[in-house]
Protein backbone atom coordinates (compact mmCIF):
# COMPACT_ATOMS: atom_id res chain seq x y z
CA UNK A 1 0.00 0.00 0.00
CA UNK A 2 1.60 3.31 -0.98
CA UNK A 3 1.79 6.03 1.65
CA UNK A 4 0.65 9.04 0.31
CA UNK A 5 1.58 12.44 1.60
CA UNK A 6 -1.35 15.08 1.56
CA UNK A 7 0.03 18.63 1.84
CA UNK A 8 -2.08 19.21 4.70
CA UNK A 9 -2.84 16.30 7.11
CA UNK A 10 -0.02 15.02 6.42
CA UNK A 11 1.43 10.84 5.77
CA UNK A 12 -1.37 8.70 5.12
CA UNK A 13 -2.95 5.35 3.71
CA UNK A 14 -4.19 5.10 0.08
CA UNK A 15 -6.78 3.69 1.40
CA UNK A 16 -7.99 6.92 1.95
CA UNK A 17 -7.40 8.76 -1.66
CA UNK A 18 -9.21 8.51 -4.34
CA UNK A 19 -7.13 8.47 -7.87
CA UNK A 20 -7.31 11.45 -10.39
CA UNK A 21 -4.40 10.47 -13.29
CA UNK A 22 -2.45 12.57 -14.75
CA UNK A 23 -1.61 16.39 -13.45
CA UNK A 24 -1.73 19.12 -15.76
CA UNK A 25 -4.07 18.44 -18.16
CA UNK A 26 -6.20 21.80 -19.10
CA UNK A 27 -9.46 21.73 -20.73
CA UNK A 28 -8.74 22.99 -23.93
CA UNK A 29 -9.44 26.97 -23.90
CA UNK A 30 -11.70 27.11 -26.70
CA UNK A 31 -12.82 23.65 -27.12
CA UNK A 32 -15.05 24.38 -30.36
CA UNK A 33 -12.12 25.03 -32.25
CA UNK A 34 -10.54 21.56 -32.03
CA UNK A 35 -10.35 19.15 -34.56
CA UNK A 36 -12.17 15.57 -33.72
CA UNK A 37 -8.82 14.51 -33.48
CA UNK A 38 -7.08 16.83 -30.92
CA UNK A 39 -10.69 16.36 -29.14
CA UNK A 40 -10.42 12.56 -28.85
CA UNK A 41 -6.67 13.30 -27.89
CA UNK A 42 -7.48 15.86 -24.95
CA UNK A 43 -10.62 13.28 -23.97
CA UNK A 44 -8.58 10.06 -24.39
CA UNK A 45 -4.87 10.10 -24.49
CA UNK A 46 -2.54 10.57 -21.33
CA UNK A 47 0.56 9.97 -20.89
CA UNK A 48 1.99 6.93 -19.66
CA UNK A 49 5.36 6.84 -19.03
CA UNK A 50 7.88 4.68 -17.18
CA UNK A 51 9.63 6.55 -14.93
CA UNK A 52 8.63 10.16 -13.64
CA UNK A 53 4.92 10.92 -12.94
CA UNK A 54 2.70 14.07 -12.08
CA UNK A 55 -0.46 12.88 -10.94
CA UNK A 56 -3.75 14.03 -9.12
CA UNK A 57 -4.93 12.48 -5.89
CA UNK A 58 -7.59 13.33 -3.64
CA UNK A 59 -7.79 12.87 -0.21
CA UNK A 60 -11.41 11.58 -0.22
CA UNK A 61 -11.61 10.23 3.47
CA UNK A 62 -9.99 13.07 5.07
CA UNK A 63 -9.79 16.59 4.25
CA UNK A 64 -11.42 15.86 0.79
CA UNK A 65 -8.79 18.52 -1.18
CA UNK A 66 -7.25 17.39 -4.70
CA UNK A 67 -3.42 18.00 -4.91
CA UNK A 68 -0.41 16.88 -6.77
CA UNK A 69 2.30 14.44 -6.04
CA UNK A 70 5.54 13.40 -8.78
CA UNK A 71 5.66 9.49 -8.11
CA UNK A 72 7.80 6.95 -10.24
CA UNK A 73 5.48 4.27 -11.69
CA UNK A 74 8.32 1.93 -11.81
CA UNK A 75 9.68 1.98 -8.28
CA UNK A 76 6.63 3.61 -6.60
CA UNK A 77 8.61 5.74 -5.04
CA UNK A 78 6.87 9.32 -4.08
CA UNK A 79 9.35 12.10 -5.39
CA UNK A 80 7.86 15.21 -4.27
CA UNK B 1 0.70 -36.48 -23.83
CA UNK B 2 3.79 -38.47 -24.40
CA UNK B 3 7.35 -38.18 -23.53
CA UNK B 4 8.33 -34.30 -23.14
CA UNK B 5 11.18 -33.33 -25.33
CA UNK B 6 14.62 -31.98 -24.11
CA UNK B 7 13.61 -28.96 -26.49
CA UNK B 8 10.29 -27.16 -27.55
CA UNK B 9 12.09 -24.47 -29.99
CA UNK B 10 15.34 -23.39 -30.73
CA UNK B 11 17.54 -20.33 -29.62
CA UNK B 12 18.51 -18.67 -32.42
CA UNK B 13 20.67 -15.27 -32.75
CA UNK B 14 19.24 -12.93 -34.67
CA UNK B 15 19.28 -12.91 -38.21
CA UNK B 16 20.32 -9.30 -39.96
CA UNK B 17 16.49 -8.98 -40.89
CA UNK B 18 12.74 -10.52 -41.35
CA UNK B 19 9.63 -10.07 -43.66
CA UNK B 20 7.91 -9.29 -39.78
CA UNK B 21 9.19 -8.56 -36.47
CA UNK B 22 6.70 -9.28 -33.29
CA UNK B 23 7.94 -6.99 -30.71
CA UNK B 24 6.85 -9.10 -27.52
CA UNK B 25 7.50 -12.77 -27.11
CA UNK B 26 3.93 -13.48 -24.74
CA UNK B 27 0.86 -15.44 -25.82
CA UNK B 28 -0.57 -12.81 -28.05
CA UNK B 29 3.14 -12.67 -29.90
CA UNK B 30 3.67 -15.90 -29.86
CA UNK B 31 0.18 -16.88 -31.55
CA UNK B 32 0.56 -13.93 -33.84
CA UNK B 33 3.98 -16.04 -35.27
CA UNK B 34 2.40 -19.08 -35.46
CA UNK B 35 -0.55 -17.77 -37.32
CA UNK B 36 1.89 -16.18 -39.51
CA UNK B 37 3.40 -19.15 -40.67
CA UNK B 38 0.48 -20.93 -40.39
CA UNK B 39 -2.36 -19.44 -41.85
CA UNK B 40 0.12 -16.27 -44.53
CA UNK B 41 2.83 -18.54 -44.99
CA UNK B 42 5.22 -16.17 -43.92
CA UNK B 43 7.93 -17.73 -42.05
CA UNK B 44 10.56 -15.05 -42.11
CA UNK B 45 9.57 -14.13 -38.47
CA UNK B 46 11.33 -13.03 -35.73
CA UNK B 47 9.73 -12.55 -31.86
CA UNK B 48 11.59 -10.40 -29.72
CA UNK B 49 11.15 -10.89 -26.28
CA UNK B 50 13.40 -8.69 -23.55
CA UNK B 51 13.33 -11.49 -20.90
CA UNK B 52 12.17 -14.84 -21.32
CA UNK B 53 8.93 -16.29 -23.39
CA UNK B 54 5.53 -15.77 -21.80
CA UNK B 55 6.88 -14.33 -18.75
CA UNK B 56 4.66 -11.18 -18.29
CA UNK B 57 1.28 -11.47 -17.80
CA UNK B 58 0.62 -14.79 -19.86
CA UNK B 59 2.38 -16.46 -16.78
CA UNK B 60 0.36 -14.35 -14.36
CA UNK B 61 -3.20 -14.74 -15.43
CA UNK B 62 -6.16 -16.49 -14.08
CA UNK B 63 -6.74 -18.56 -16.95
CA UNK B 64 -10.55 -17.63 -17.64
CA UNK B 65 -11.79 -18.07 -21.19
CA UNK B 66 -15.25 -17.04 -22.13
CA UNK B 67 -16.95 -15.25 -25.10
CA UNK B 68 -20.05 -13.51 -23.51
CA UNK B 69 -19.55 -10.20 -24.24
CA UNK B 70 -22.66 -7.82 -25.02
CA UNK B 71 -21.54 -5.72 -28.03
CA UNK B 72 -21.69 -7.38 -31.62
CA UNK B 73 -17.89 -6.48 -32.49
CA UNK B 74 -16.21 -7.57 -28.72
CA UNK B 75 -18.81 -11.19 -29.15
CA UNK B 76 -17.25 -11.92 -33.08
CA UNK B 77 -13.70 -12.05 -32.08
CA UNK B 78 -14.24 -13.38 -28.52
CA UNK B 79 -16.38 -15.99 -30.27
CA UNK B 80 -13.91 -16.54 -32.70
CA UNK B 81 -11.30 -16.88 -29.83
CA UNK B 82 -13.06 -19.89 -27.87
CA UNK B 83 -13.74 -21.55 -31.36
CA UNK B 84 -9.99 -21.37 -31.46
CA UNK B 85 -9.70 -22.73 -28.11
CA UNK B 86 -11.86 -25.59 -28.79
CA UNK B 87 -9.59 -27.18 -31.79
CA UNK B 88 -6.58 -25.74 -30.72
CA UNK B 89 -4.90 -28.51 -28.43
CA UNK B 90 -5.42 -30.84 -31.18
CA UNK B 91 -4.11 -28.54 -33.66
CA UNK B 92 -0.85 -27.15 -32.10
CA UNK B 93 -0.54 -31.44 -31.21
CA UNK B 94 -0.20 -30.26 -27.58
CA UNK B 95 -2.39 -30.65 -24.68
CA UNK B 96 -3.21 -27.09 -23.08
CA UNK B 97 -5.71 -28.69 -20.69
CA UNK B 98 -8.75 -26.65 -22.27
CA UNK B 99 -11.54 -27.56 -19.84
CA UNK B 100 -14.71 -26.35 -20.66
CA UNK B 101 -16.25 -26.42 -17.15
CA UNK B 102 -18.86 -23.07 -17.23
CA UNK B 103 -18.16 -19.97 -16.46
CA UNK B 104 -21.28 -18.35 -13.97
CA UNK B 105 -21.33 -14.71 -13.57
CA UNK B 106 -23.58 -13.65 -10.65
CA UNK B 107 -26.39 -11.22 -10.33
CA UNK B 108 -26.84 -9.51 -6.97
CA UNK B 109 -29.03 -7.12 -7.42
CA UNK B 110 -32.58 -5.99 -9.54
CA UNK B 111 -29.84 -4.36 -12.49
CA UNK B 112 -26.94 -7.22 -12.28
CA UNK B 113 -30.67 -9.44 -13.37
CA UNK B 114 -31.44 -6.75 -15.95
CA UNK B 115 -28.00 -6.35 -17.33
CA UNK B 116 -27.30 -10.32 -17.10
CA UNK B 117 -30.52 -11.18 -19.04
CA UNK B 118 -29.84 -8.40 -21.42
CA UNK B 119 -25.81 -10.12 -21.92
CA UNK B 120 -27.94 -13.71 -22.39
CA UNK B 121 -30.17 -12.62 -25.18
CA UNK B 122 -27.76 -10.37 -27.00
CA UNK B 123 -25.10 -13.28 -26.28
CA UNK B 124 -27.77 -15.54 -28.55
CA UNK B 125 -28.43 -13.56 -30.80
CA UNK B 126 -24.66 -13.38 -31.53
CA UNK B 127 -24.43 -17.34 -31.73
CA UNK B 128 -22.75 -17.20 -28.15
CA UNK B 129 -23.76 -19.67 -25.87
CA UNK B 130 -25.71 -18.50 -22.59
CA UNK B 131 -28.44 -18.90 -20.15
CA UNK B 132 -29.96 -17.66 -17.66
CA UNK B 133 -30.18 -19.72 -14.10
CA UNK B 134 -32.06 -18.54 -11.23
CA UNK B 135 -30.55 -19.32 -7.31
CA UNK B 136 -31.50 -22.96 -7.32
CA UNK B 137 -29.78 -23.24 -10.74
CA UNK B 138 -27.18 -21.88 -9.29
CA UNK B 139 -27.15 -23.88 -6.09
CA UNK B 140 -27.14 -26.99 -8.83
CA UNK B 141 -24.46 -25.97 -10.86
CA UNK B 142 -21.93 -24.75 -7.97
CA UNK B 143 -22.98 -26.42 -4.58
CA UNK B 144 -20.43 -24.42 -2.91
CA UNK B 145 -21.38 -21.00 -3.10
CA UNK B 146 -23.67 -19.20 -0.49
CA UNK B 147 -26.85 -18.93 -1.98
CA UNK B 148 -28.64 -18.03 1.23
CA UNK B 149 -31.08 -14.48 1.31
CA UNK B 150 -29.20 -13.87 4.32
CA UNK B 151 -26.30 -12.50 3.21
CA UNK B 152 -25.04 -8.83 2.64
CA UNK B 153 -25.01 -9.44 -1.11
CA UNK B 154 -27.81 -12.61 -1.70
CA UNK B 155 -27.29 -14.28 -5.28
CA UNK B 156 -30.26 -13.15 -7.31
CA UNK B 157 -29.45 -15.84 -10.37
CA UNK B 158 -26.25 -15.65 -12.69
CA UNK B 159 -25.69 -15.90 -16.31
CA UNK B 160 -23.77 -19.18 -17.41
CA UNK B 161 -22.09 -20.18 -20.40
CA UNK B 162 -21.27 -23.44 -20.68
CA UNK B 163 -18.86 -23.87 -23.23
CA UNK B 164 -16.88 -21.12 -21.14
CA UNK B 165 -13.91 -22.67 -18.97
CA UNK B 166 -10.24 -22.64 -18.20
CA UNK B 167 -6.73 -23.69 -20.12
CA UNK B 168 -3.46 -24.16 -18.56
CA UNK B 169 -1.30 -21.18 -19.46
CA UNK B 170 1.91 -22.38 -20.10
CA UNK B 171 1.15 -24.87 -22.23
CA UNK B 172 -0.64 -22.48 -24.41
CA UNK B 173 2.69 -20.74 -24.67
CA UNK B 174 4.97 -23.41 -25.19
CA UNK B 175 2.27 -24.93 -27.82
CA UNK B 176 2.54 -21.92 -29.91
CA UNK B 177 6.32 -21.32 -29.46
CA UNK B 178 7.44 -24.79 -30.27
CA UNK B 179 4.96 -25.52 -33.20
CA UNK B 180 5.83 -21.53 -34.40
CA UNK B 181 9.70 -22.41 -33.98
CA UNK B 182 8.46 -25.72 -36.03
CA UNK B 183 7.49 -23.39 -38.53
CA UNK B 184 10.79 -21.53 -39.42
CA UNK B 185 10.20 -18.42 -36.58
CA UNK B 186 13.40 -17.33 -34.41
CA UNK B 187 12.29 -17.10 -31.03
CA UNK B 188 14.48 -14.59 -29.39
CA UNK B 189 14.78 -14.10 -25.92
CA UNK B 190 17.00 -11.40 -23.69
CA UNK B 191 16.51 -9.31 -26.95
CA UNK B 192 14.90 -5.67 -26.12
CA UNK B 193 13.57 -3.14 -28.61
CA UNK B 194 15.65 -0.16 -27.73
CA UNK B 195 14.06 2.25 -30.85
CA UNK B 196 13.13 1.91 -34.25
CA UNK B 197 14.76 2.33 -37.62
CA UNK B 198 13.08 4.35 -39.83
CA UNK B 199 13.15 6.21 -43.32
CA UNK B 200 11.03 9.16 -43.82
CA UNK B 201 7.37 8.39 -41.93
CA UNK B 202 8.55 4.39 -42.51
CA UNK B 203 9.58 1.75 -39.90
CA UNK B 204 12.25 -0.65 -41.80
CA UNK B 205 13.51 -2.08 -38.37
CA UNK B 206 14.22 -2.23 -34.51
CA UNK B 207 17.33 -1.42 -32.54
CA UNK B 208 17.85 -3.77 -29.89
CA UNK B 209 20.17 -4.67 -27.62
CA UNK B 210 21.77 -7.40 -30.19
CA UNK B 211 22.50 -4.56 -32.62
CA UNK B 212 19.62 -3.26 -35.26
CA UNK B 213 17.44 -5.78 -37.14
CA UNK B 214 16.13 -4.57 -39.95
CA UNK B 215 12.33 -5.64 -40.89
CA UNK B 216 9.17 -5.07 -43.82
CA UNK B 217 6.70 -4.69 -40.58
CA UNK B 218 6.82 -4.40 -36.60
CA UNK B 219 4.23 -5.39 -34.90
CA UNK B 220 3.87 -4.63 -31.18
CA UNK B 221 2.50 -6.89 -28.82
CA UNK B 222 4.02 -5.61 -25.53
CA UNK B 223 1.05 -5.50 -23.17
CA UNK B 224 1.87 -3.28 -20.13
CA UNK B 225 5.11 -2.35 -21.93
CA UNK B 226 2.83 -0.75 -25.56
CA UNK B 227 3.04 2.59 -24.20
CA UNK B 228 6.56 3.12 -23.62
CA UNK B 229 7.35 0.81 -26.96
CA UNK B 230 5.36 3.43 -28.94
CA UNK B 231 6.84 6.28 -27.51
CA UNK B 232 9.99 5.56 -28.81
CA UNK B 233 8.34 5.64 -32.22
CA UNK B 234 6.71 8.80 -31.73
CA UNK B 235 3.25 7.69 -30.45
CA UNK B 236 1.07 8.12 -28.26
CA UNK B 237 -1.52 5.08 -27.11
CA UNK B 238 -4.89 5.82 -25.58
CA UNK B 239 -3.93 3.26 -22.99
CA UNK B 240 -3.32 3.44 -18.97
CA UNK B 241 -0.87 0.48 -17.07
CA UNK B 242 -2.06 -0.59 -14.16
CA UNK B 243 -1.40 -3.45 -12.13
CA UNK B 244 -3.50 -6.18 -11.93
CA UNK B 245 -3.26 -8.93 -8.82
CA UNK B 246 -4.06 -12.14 -8.78
CA UNK B 247 -3.92 -15.02 -5.49
CA UNK B 248 -3.59 -19.00 -5.27
CA UNK B 249 -4.59 -20.95 -2.35
CA UNK B 250 -2.62 -23.89 -1.30
CA UNK B 251 -3.47 -27.00 -3.16
CA UNK B 252 -6.69 -28.64 -2.18
CA UNK B 253 -8.88 -31.52 -2.74
CA UNK B 254 -11.28 -30.78 -6.05
CA UNK B 255 -14.39 -28.71 -4.51
CA UNK B 256 -14.74 -25.89 -6.90
CA UNK B 257 -16.66 -27.59 -10.45
CA UNK B 258 -16.45 -24.41 -12.12
CA UNK B 259 -15.32 -20.55 -12.68
CA UNK B 260 -17.64 -17.91 -10.61
CA UNK B 261 -17.07 -14.20 -11.75
CA UNK B 262 -18.87 -11.27 -9.74
CA UNK B 263 -18.93 -8.38 -11.24
CA UNK B 264 -20.59 -6.85 -7.48
CA UNK B 265 -18.69 -8.15 -4.93
CA UNK B 266 -15.84 -7.99 -7.15
CA UNK B 267 -14.22 -11.53 -7.21
CA UNK B 268 -13.65 -14.72 -9.71
CA UNK B 269 -12.49 -17.64 -8.58
CA UNK B 270 -12.28 -20.59 -10.58
CA UNK B 271 -9.56 -23.75 -9.14
CA UNK B 272 -7.02 -24.63 -11.19
CA UNK B 273 -6.29 -28.29 -12.64
CA UNK B 274 -3.24 -29.26 -9.91
CA UNK B 275 -5.45 -27.62 -7.06
CA UNK B 276 -5.16 -24.36 -6.46
CA UNK B 277 -8.04 -21.98 -5.62
CA UNK B 278 -6.92 -19.00 -8.49
CA UNK B 279 -8.79 -15.70 -7.99
CA UNK B 280 -8.53 -12.13 -8.98
CA UNK B 281 -10.16 -9.28 -8.84
CA UNK B 282 -9.86 -5.19 -10.27
CA UNK B 283 -6.69 -3.46 -11.28
CA UNK B 284 -4.95 -1.05 -8.94
CA UNK B 285 -6.17 2.72 -9.76
CA UNK B 286 -2.79 4.34 -10.31
CA UNK B 287 -0.74 3.37 -12.84
CA UNK B 288 1.89 1.40 -12.49
CA UNK B 289 5.09 -0.91 -14.28
CA UNK B 290 6.54 -2.32 -11.15
CA UNK B 291 4.70 -5.64 -11.40
CA UNK B 292 3.35 -5.57 -7.94
CA UNK B 293 0.16 -3.64 -5.96
CA UNK B 294 -1.61 -2.76 -2.69
CA UNK B 295 -2.02 -5.39 -0.16
CA UNK B 296 -5.67 -3.62 0.87
CA UNK B 297 -6.60 -5.25 -3.02
CA UNK B 298 -6.13 -8.78 -2.52
CA UNK B 299 -7.72 -8.43 1.43
CA UNK B 300 -10.77 -6.50 -0.35
CA UNK B 301 -10.69 -9.82 -2.79
CA UNK B 302 -10.38 -12.20 -0.12
CA UNK B 303 -13.17 -10.75 2.00
CA UNK B 304 -15.49 -11.09 -1.42
CA UNK B 305 -14.41 -14.42 -2.34
CA UNK B 306 -15.48 -15.52 1.54
CA UNK B 307 -18.43 -14.36 1.53
CA UNK B 308 -19.39 -15.99 -1.81
CA UNK B 309 -17.74 -19.25 -0.57
CA UNK B 310 -17.79 -19.73 3.38
CA UNK B 311 -16.46 -23.18 2.56
CA UNK B 312 -12.95 -21.12 1.42
CA UNK B 313 -12.17 -19.30 4.85
CA UNK B 314 -9.90 -21.90 6.06
CA UNK B 315 -7.63 -21.99 2.63
CA UNK B 316 -4.39 -20.42 3.09
CA UNK B 317 -3.10 -18.22 0.01
CA UNK B 318 0.14 -19.82 -1.04
CA UNK B 319 1.26 -17.03 -2.99
CA UNK B 320 -0.13 -13.14 -4.80
CA UNK B 321 1.19 -11.79 -7.78
CA UNK B 322 0.88 -8.45 -9.85
CA UNK B 323 1.12 -7.99 -13.79
CA UNK B 324 0.79 -4.48 -15.59
CA UNK B 325 -1.86 -4.32 -17.88
CA UNK B 326 -2.68 -1.76 -20.74
CA UNK B 327 -6.05 -0.41 -20.12
CA UNK B 328 -7.80 1.79 -23.12
CA UNK B 329 -11.24 4.37 -21.92
CA UNK B 330 -13.56 2.09 -23.30
CA UNK B 331 -11.78 -1.68 -22.00
CA UNK B 332 -11.83 -2.86 -25.76
CA UNK B 333 -8.62 -3.84 -27.35
CA UNK B 334 -6.33 -1.66 -30.05
CA UNK B 335 -5.36 -4.01 -33.45
CA UNK B 336 -4.43 -2.25 -36.61
CA UNK B 337 -1.92 -0.05 -38.23
CA UNK B 338 -0.40 3.06 -36.68
CA UNK B 339 0.08 6.63 -37.86
CA UNK B 340 3.64 5.19 -38.73
CA UNK B 341 4.23 3.10 -41.54
CA UNK B 342 4.67 -0.23 -41.51
CA UNK B 343 4.42 -0.11 -37.73
CA UNK B 344 1.77 -1.71 -36.29
CA UNK B 345 0.07 -2.25 -32.39
CA UNK B 346 -1.85 -4.86 -30.96
CA UNK B 347 -2.40 -3.66 -26.80
CA UNK B 348 -5.48 -2.24 -24.89
CA UNK B 349 -6.20 -6.02 -23.82
CA UNK B 350 -6.29 -4.50 -20.50
CA UNK B 351 -7.61 -7.40 -17.73
CA UNK B 352 -8.85 -9.77 -20.32
CA UNK B 353 -6.44 -10.34 -22.77
CA UNK B 354 -5.54 -14.30 -21.93
CA UNK B 355 -8.76 -15.57 -23.12
CA UNK B 356 -8.16 -14.00 -26.88
CA UNK B 357 -5.21 -14.86 -27.08
CA UNK B 358 -5.55 -17.05 -30.31
CA UNK B 359 -7.68 -14.62 -31.63
CA UNK B 360 -5.65 -12.05 -31.15
CA UNK B 361 -2.81 -13.99 -32.91
CA UNK B 362 -5.32 -14.84 -36.27
CA UNK B 363 -6.37 -11.14 -36.76
CA UNK B 364 -2.79 -9.74 -36.00
CA UNK B 365 -1.31 -12.36 -38.54
CA UNK B 366 -4.03 -11.14 -40.96
CA UNK B 367 -3.01 -7.25 -40.74
CA UNK B 368 0.78 -7.84 -40.39
CA UNK B 369 0.48 -10.21 -43.55
CA UNK B 370 -1.82 -7.36 -45.50
CA UNK B 371 -1.37 -4.61 -44.01
CA UNK B 372 -5.06 -4.19 -43.33
CA UNK B 373 -7.02 -5.35 -40.13
CA UNK B 374 -9.65 -8.59 -40.83
CA UNK B 375 -13.41 -7.65 -40.47
CA UNK B 376 -13.26 -9.36 -36.81
CA UNK B 377 -10.24 -6.36 -36.14
CA UNK B 378 -11.52 -3.83 -37.82
CA UNK B 379 -13.49 -1.75 -35.34
CA UNK B 380 -10.57 -2.41 -32.85
CA UNK B 381 -8.86 0.11 -34.96
CA UNK B 382 -7.01 3.29 -33.09
CA UNK B 383 -9.28 5.65 -34.90
CA UNK B 384 -12.41 4.88 -33.27
CA UNK B 385 -10.88 7.15 -30.53
CA UNK B 386 -11.23 10.12 -33.16
CA UNK B 387 -14.22 8.85 -34.48
CA UNK B 388 -16.00 7.86 -31.22
CA UNK B 389 -17.34 4.65 -32.30
CA UNK B 390 -16.02 3.16 -28.99
CA UNK B 391 -16.74 -0.62 -27.48
CA UNK B 392 -17.40 0.42 -24.44
CA UNK B 393 -17.02 -3.15 -22.83
CA UNK B 394 -16.56 -1.67 -19.16
CA UNK B 395 -19.55 -2.81 -17.02
CA UNK B 396 -21.11 -4.37 -20.18
CA UNK B 397 -18.67 -7.44 -20.40
CA UNK B 398 -19.84 -8.40 -17.21
CA UNK B 399 -16.36 -6.72 -15.55
CA UNK B 400 -13.48 -8.05 -13.76
CA UNK B 401 -12.55 -10.28 -17.00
Amino acid sequence: MLLIPCPWCGDRDETEFHYGGQAGVPYPARPAELSDEQWGDYLFVRDNPKGRFAERWSHAAGCRRWFTIVRDTASHEIVR
Amino acid sequence: MSEHPDRLWRNPEPKAGYDVIVVGGGGHGLATAYYLAANHGIRNVAVLEKGWLAGGNMARNTTIIRSNYLWDESAAIYEHALKLWEGLSAELDYDILFSQRGVLNLAHTLQDIREGARRVHANRLNGVDAEWLDPDGVRKFCPIINTSEDVRYPVLGATLQPRAGIAKHDHVAWAFARKADELGVDLIQGCEVTGFLKQGNKVVGVETNLGPIHAGRVGLAAAGHSSVLASLAGIRLPVQSHPLQALVSELLEPVHPCVVMSNHVHVYVSQAHKGELVMGAGIDPYNSYAQRGSVHVIEQQMAAALELFPIFARAHVLRTWGGIVDVTPDASPIIGPTPVDNLFVNCGWGTGGFKATPASGWTYAHTLATGKAHPLNEPFALERFTTGALIDEHGAAAVAH
